[in-house]
This record gives structure tokens, C-alpha cells and sequence, in this order.
């Protein structure tokens, strides 16, 4: 079901592991739901120096993590901000239709981590490792729960699968 | 390849036995048993022949209670649909549990799409139906009590007798989904007292595709299949023969090994129980500690997701099974698990572990030895194990 590169990087995750004292720290999804990933970055002359995650998921969401910090290391800040859902599970060769929202978590993770970087950098730093609720996805006219893909009653903010609100705006 | 199999769950091999018997009947090249020539009757008789073996396995009184079916989500679906139009006029009310299988709980839901009222009953932490709890929910207008003989997921055995005392007593029409029991543990329909009971061959060494209901003679039901009278008017349509022989074959067999198989699946379950707690921290053992399925296992690992536990376990090649909601087609967390009181995270950390005749205490060993490196690994990643939680 997955394809060959998943499957790499699920048997050998790259970065795996915490940064102690991030430069920048992003945490997205919810246990409550299945999924659940965090990413910490060192950060030197606005370029990603070192990038780490953990993830609590299945094997596509193992594969995004490590994908995503395979492709964010190195590169400079604005350029990781441009790093998409699309590019990851692009490199991954394809992730299952009902398997690409986790994708979005990883992305998701990475922005999460940048903004936290430029809070801190700008002096503002956050207290709490920033978080982010994920929008609900839309195919056609019905609007999906980014978590579980769900499919969401009409103008219902919370998940009747997993009972998270998942914010309108969005994607 | 050498493959561990410890999930039963999802197929179990068919026995040597089953498949010459199979292989017998494709080379008899049988007519149709609804016939009136001798090719008919040669074939009439060898359904006839299976039909007794599988009534002496449950205890049926006759074995014109017997409706063979194409396995037991049909058979689940005939109980509750046919019982459910044909007692229409009388009323709407159908009872049930929680943890019933997709067969059952979306039978229901479709018969909700035609005004039919559901009341589904809890169960406790080890997924146990209170009877009483039945008693209560039975109204004037109710024509069916629905409730499995053990639940899939979790193993626990639930309180039949109690309940048939019940429905008899309140002349409600009683079925059990007893697909994962039925040659696996003993299955006395006249001991039980129920009306239906749905059952398929796959559990005990058969061939998929094919199952059966058990029909107490006089309950009334409609067909889902409408067509030819076979099966006494109750499932239209040539009968799977070939699979129904093979159904037979098991059913003798499972009746005659009965003894000595739950002796072994008991040993295992003793064995895996004593010796995962050598193996990994931080579970939970869902189910009744002894009202339950003897062949099967399951547990919630904290911390990690149940996919990619199979998929880990698979590159040791050892097929298990998981609850987990990112396995599931529809990505829902089991409600079975809910059900019992375990929350999301610890759901999507469940693994079924069920074996069968052909295993040894050996591939137990070797599953939990590529479980303990699976889980310290799939630890390592999660960011939800606790500092504190480290050894």
C-alpha cells in the first residue's frame, strides 16, 4: 500500500530525536486522534542547521517527519517556508488518499517551528511550544476533519469521530 | 518465507482434510441439489450430509434449522433484517450492545433509514453486557435482541444464557452473532436458548465464503435473497456447494479436536500473558480475564500507533493485527475500544494477537521478541513517552 520510498523512510527515519533549547519548536495534531508530531530546528544565520522530530503515528506520518526534515535541513528560512503538503508526499512517490492528511501535519509542523524561531528572534518569545488547530479540508461542497478525515456535519466545528474542534479557515 | 501467523483473526489457513474434501467435490462435478435426476440427488446428499455435520457441531434439534449462508456477514444480516421486516406490524424496537460488529451495527442503521428504533445497551470495562440492562431496555414494541457470542476485538464471552432467559421470557426473538466462537469454543444452541445464531466456516479451518444462521423452528423470517425456494425458502439462490463440503469437513473435524485444540489455545494464551510483561512495559490487556475467546490476545501499547507496529512486526515477518484508527479504511478509532474505556491515544496502540492450531510457543517467542525492539524503537520516535516512563 505504501510505496517504496515510505517504506524507507518509515524502516530508517532520518532526524530523529529532540534539540535541547530550539531555536524554534513546533508541535501539531493530537494524541487523542492518532497523530501527533513535533519538530525542533537549530537555527544559524537564518539557515537550518539542525533539524529533529517525533512523531506519534502511523507509518505515513513516521515518512512525512522524516521526509520534511530531510528536505528543511539546510535550507535557508524563507525558502523552508515555502516547503508544501504537496512537495512532501511528492517525494515520498505518493501517499494513500486516505493517508495525506499526513502530510499536513508535517508541513504544519515545520511553518509551527519557523514561526516560533521568528517570535523568539523578534523577541517575543512564546511561552508554551506553539501549537496550531488544523483547518478541516474540503472535497467539493463536504468539509473533512483534518485529524481523522472525517467527514464533518454541515457548519459543525467539532469532530464527531474524535470530539476535537478543528478551526473553518483555511485549506 | 518463513511467516509467523498470529493473525487469525483475519484468515485462517484451511485445514489438509478441507481442502482434499474440496478438491474431491470440484472433481465430482455434482449437478444441482435442487434436481429432481441423480446428478440432483448425488449432490442433494452431499449438502445434506454437511448440513448434520454442522448441526451436531451446535447442538441444533434438527438440522432443518440450518440455513447455509456466505458467510457470517450474510447470516448477520438475514437475522437481523429478515427478523425485522417480518415482525413489522407487531413493531419498530430492535436491542443491542455497543460493541457488536459492522454487521450488526450497520444492519441497524440501515433499518433506522426505515423507521426502525435501536437501543443499544453498554457494556462494562471488560466489554460484559449487563443482562439486566437488556431486561430494561426491552419495550412493548420490541421484536429483536441482537447481542455476539464474543466480540472480536476484545474476546470477552458475553452472558447468553442470561439474556435468552430474558427474551424468552418477554417472547422477543433472540439472535447471537457468534461468527468468532462458533467451532472455536463450544456453541450449544438448545444450552443457549437463542432463536438465531450466525456463524461462519473460516473460523474453524473452512473455507471463506461460506457460513451459516441457525434458525429455531418456528422463528419467523423474511429472505434478503429473493429468487429459487432453497434452503427452505429462506436464502434463494444454488447453494455454494463445494464450500458448503468443505464447511462440513471442518465442522466434524472441529467438533471431533474440540478438547485438544482449546487445550493448546489456552497454553498459548497463558504463555503470551506470563511473558510480555519480560518483554514491554506501559499495556493495558483489554477484555475479561476469563470469560473470553481463548485464542486471542489483545493489548494497548502506551505511547506508540498500532500501524506501524504492523508494519514493523511484518518486515520480522509476523503477521499481527491492530485497532488503530490510521489502519482502519475509514480511519475510525474501534468502538469496541471506546467502548471498554480506553481513550484514543491508547486505542490507536492496540494490537490483536490471535492464533491458531498450527502454532507453537516458539513464534510467541519470536513475535515478542520483535515486538520489544518494534515498541523501544516506535518509543524513541513518540513524543508522548514521558521522560519519567524511561527505564
Amino acid at each position: 500500500m505504501y510505496s517504496k520510498t515510505v517504506m524507507d523512510h518509515f524502516r530508517s527515519p532520518r532526524n530523529v530525536g529532540i534539540i535541547e533549547d530550539p531555536d524554534g519548536k513546533g508541535e501539531v495534531g493530537n494524541p487523542l486522534c492518532g497523530d501527533m508530531m513535533t519538530i525542533f530546528l537549530k537555527v544559524k544565520d537564518d539557515y537550518i542547521d539542525d533539524i529533529k522530530f517525533q512523531t506519534f503515528g502511523c507509518g505515513a506520518a513516521i515518512a512525512v517527519s522524516s521526509m520534511l526534515t530531510e528536505m528543511a535541513k539546510g535550507k535557508s528560512i524563507d525558502d523552508a517556508k515555502k516547503i508544501t503538503n504537496k512537495d512532501v508526499a511528492e517525494a515520498l512517490e505518493g501517499l494513500p488518499k486516505n493517508k495525506l492528511h499526513c502530510s499536513n501535519l508535517g508541513a504544519d509542523a515545520l511553518q509551527v517551528a519557523i514561526k516560533d524561531y521568528e517570535a523568539k528572534k523578534a523577541g517575543q518569545p512564546k511561552e508554551e511550544p506553539l501549537r496550531k488547530d488544523l483547518p478541516m479540508h474540503k472535497h467539493g461542497e463536504a468539509c473533512y476533519c483534518p485529524y481523522c478525515d472525517t467527514q464533518l456535519p454541515e457548519g459543525e466545528s467539532t469532530c464527531p469521530n474524535c470530539q476535537l474542534n478543528v478551526t473553518t479557515t483555511g485549506a | 518465507m518463513d511467516i509467523v501467523n498470529l493473525d487469525h483473526l483475519s484468515a485462517n489457513p484451511l485445514l489438509p482434510e478441507v481442502k482434499d474434501a474440496m478438491i474431491n467435490a470440484i472433481r465430482a462435478d455434482f449437478g444441482n441439489p435442487s434436481s429432481q435426476h441423480k446428478l440432483g440427488d448425488r449432490a442433494s446428499e452431499a449438502l445434506e450430509k454437511s448440513r448434520e455435520s454442522v448441526a451436531q457441531m451446535i447442538n441444533s434439534e434438527s438440522p432443518k434449522e440450518v440455513v447455509f449462508t456466505s458467510g457470517g456477514t450474510e447470516s448477520v444480516n438475514l437475522a437481523v433484517k429478515g427478523v425485522a421486516w417480518a415482525k413489522a406490524e407487531k413493531g419498530k424496537h430492535i436491542v443491542t450492545s455497543n460493541i457488536e460488529h459492522n454487521a450488526v451495527l450497520r444492519s441497524l442503521r440501515r433499518l433506522k433509514m426505515m423507521d426502525y428504533k435501536v437501543t443499544s445497551v453498554p457494556v462494562d470495562s471488560y466489554g460484559l453486557v449487563n443482562p439486566s440492562d437488556v431486561a430494561k431496555a426491552i419495550k412493548e414494541d420490541t421484536v429483536l435482541v441482537s447481542i455476539m457470542h464474543s466480540n472480536n476485538e476484545i474476546g470477552t464471552i458475553e452472558p447468553i444464557e442470561e439474556i435468552a432467559s430474558i427474551t424468552r421470557e418477554k417472547n422477543v426473538v433472540f439472535h447471537v452473532d457468534a461468527v468468532d466462537s462458533v467451532g472455536v469454543v463450544p456453541v450449544d444452541v438448545q444450552k443457549l436458548g437463542v432463536d438465531l445464531l450466525s456463524f461462519a466456516s473460516n473460523p474453524f479451518y473452512g473455507p471463506t465464503g461460506v457460513g451459516g444462521l441457525y434458525v429455531r423452528r418456528g422463528t419467523h423470517l423474511w429472505p434478503l435473497l429473493d429468487g429459487g425456494v432453497q434452503e427452505s425458502n429462506r436464502r434463494a439462490g444454488t447453494e455454494n456447494l463445494i464450500g458448503i463440503i468443505g464447511m462440513g469437513v471442518a465442522a466434524e473435524l472441529a467438533v471431533k479436536d474440540m478438547e485438544g485444540r482449546t487445550a493448546h489455545m489456552k497454553e498459548m494464551k497463558e504463555t503470551v500473558l506470563r511473558e510480555l510483561p519480560n518483554y514491554i512495559e506501559h499495556y493495558i490487556i483489554n477484555g475479561h480475564p476469563e470469560r473470553s475467546l481463548p485464542n486471542l490476545v489483545s493489548v494497548s501499547i502506551k505511547y506508540i500507533e498500532g500501524e506501524s507496529l504492523v508494519l514493523m512486526l511484518d518486515d520480522d515477518n509476523i503477521a499481527v493485527s491492530t485497532r488503530s484508527a490510521c489502519a482502519a479504511g475509514a480511519l475510525q478509532a474501534s468502538h469496541v475500544l471506546l467502548s471498554i474505556g480506553r481513550d484514543f491515544a491508547d486505542a490507536q496502540g492496540t494490537l490483536v494477537i490471535t492464533w491458531g492450531i498450527e502454532n507453537k510457543k516458539e513464534d510467541l517467542f519470536r513475535f515478542l521478541k520483535a515486538l520489544r525492539e518494534a515498541v523501544k524503537t516506535l518509543r524513541e520516535i513518540s513524543p508522548l513517552y514521558p521522560k519519567s516512563a524511561h527505564a
